[in-house]
């Protein structure tokens, strides 16, 4: 009698085909995630190898990661590259492990340890997505400025020593804003005013001419170190300052302080994209967990659904490994 | 289903062997020893050569451990990892050939103006 009777719970395994037949030996839904997880890699792979292929062609001005990502919670002005990302790889790999629990103790039934260790995994995403907002945040506003020239070059400061300096360390802000007139309600709206930036091109000019020791530092490299980029001579600056177009801070589609126009696109891209699917995760979970209290899998006699899901949750882990690699160790 | 052996030792042992893999990574990648970092094996440098492999190992780790690709039959293995495997390493060498010839011809050909 037993053996007649068919439930969800024994269903859920079973293919159209009927009880003996499971393609490769696995289930239907394990086997499309696993598909699904296959063409999700390689559009990762697609965008990570447009990110090389663009580094590749800009190889001699491409900038450095480490200048770009130096920042760390409650370290103000301290030079911390890597750490921050590093701590980030941690939390997501230890929701991974959470999950990998997870899957665990529903192979074995356990209804409340499944349902403990998905909330520490929620816990672990909702954290990676914050940390990455504070990434962005970092990216967006910028530390030290630079400029543009009409070439499209960004052009940064450095003192004599080859320390960065800040656009407000050496603008000369006792000369009035050029651009402080150009406001809608002075009649001017087709132009984007300068109010945007903390100084504007006329003080950071006469800042340059004034401090003697400030250089520019362009974005190609030295011939011979692909690691160390090209310093101006105090009479190459002073020439160069006849090309100033934009003051640049910080970072958007269209231009960023960083160096080339790109790499703030493909940041945005990349990073965006992974945490989309870290935030898309975190949601399944969510529902996954919920599903875990309510017992539906108790029903189902199967935790499957946590094991599918949790492919899913470990993908996202895998994608963020090669991405911390590319975009900030490489 | 109920007979399932717990694999909890192995998860650990995995954890520790992700963690220390970043710990070595994100080390070299602040050190950056300048033998590593200044040499190059087939125009890149060994230190990213190492960074690239550990990455690779870290991947096996994840999709073999946590995704349980080890306890899958072969035949579905592969029809997973083969595709993913090749189909990259294909993209990724022509793309980054591509991207060093324009390099090459936007810095130093003759003929850019053309290009």
């Amino acid at each position: 009698m037993g053996a007649t009777v068919t439930t969800a719970a024994s269903k859920e395994k079973i293919w159209n085909g009927g009880e003996d037949i499971q393609p490769l030996g696995a289930s239907y839904g394990k086997m499309m995630m696993w598909y699904f997880i296959l063409s999700d890699s390689l559009t990762f792979a697609g965008f990570l190898a447009s990110y090389g292929f663009t580094r590749f062609k800009f190889m001699d001005s491409w900038p450095i990661a480490d200048e770009v990502f130096n920042h760390f919670p409650f370290l103000h002005g301290v030079n911390a590259p890597m750490y921050y990302v590093a701590l980030m790889t941690f939390i997501l790999i230890f929701s991974s492990v959470t999950m990998v629990l997870a899957v665990d103790a529903g192979h074995q039934m356990k209804q409340k340890k499944v349902a403990t260790y998905m909330l520490l995994t929620i816990v672990g995403g909702l954290v990676f997505v914050g940390s990455q907002a504070w990434e962005w945040k970092n990216f967006i506003t910028g530390t030290y400025g630079a400029v543009e020239t009409k070439g499209g070059e960004i052009l940064q400061f450095v003192d004599k020593d080859g320390k960065r300096l800040a656009l407000a360390d050496f603008a000369d802000t006792s000369i009035v804003r050029e651009d402080a007139a150009l406001t809608k309600s002075k009649g001017v709206w087709s132009m984007k005013g300068g109010a945007d930036t903390s100084v504007s091109m006329s003080q950071i000019k006469a800042g340059l001419e004034k401090n003697p020791d400030v250089l520019i530092r362009t974005q190609y490299t030295v011939e011979g170190n692909k690691h160390k980029k090209v310093v101006l001579s105090r009479e190459e600056t002073l020439k160069r300052a006849d090309d100033f177009v934009y003051v640049v801070e910080g970072a958007n589609l269209i231009r960023n302080e960083y160096g080339h126009k790109t790499f703030a696109n493909l940041f945005f891209f990349i990073t965006g994209f992974h945490g989309f699917h870290v935030s898309v995760g975190v949601l399944l979970n969510i529902i996954i967990f919920f599903n875990v209290l309510l017992g539906t899998y108790e029903k189902r006699r199967s935790y499957e659904m946590v094991e599918k899901v949790g492919l899913y949750w470990h993908f996202v882990d895998l994608v963020w490994v090669f991405v911390f690699t590319f975009f900030y160790l490489v | 289903m109920a007979a399932h052996a717990s694999n909890t030792k192995r998860i650990w042992t995995v954890f520790v062997i992700l963690s220390v893999i970043t710990i070595v990574e994100v080390l070299l990648g602040i050190d950056k020893p300048d033998v590593l970092f200044h040499h190059d094996f087939l125009s890149l440098s060994y230190l990213n050569w190492i960074f690239i492999i550990l990455t690779i190992v870290k991947a096996y780790y994840i999709m073999w451990a946590f995704m349980h690709l080890e306890g899958e039959k072969s035949s579905f293995r592969w029809s997973i990892v083969a595709p993913m495997f090749f189909l990259i390493i294909y993209l990724v060498c022509l793309v980054l050939i591509e991207g060093d010839y324009i390099h090459d011809v936007l810095k130093t050909s003759s003929y850019r103006w053309i290009f």
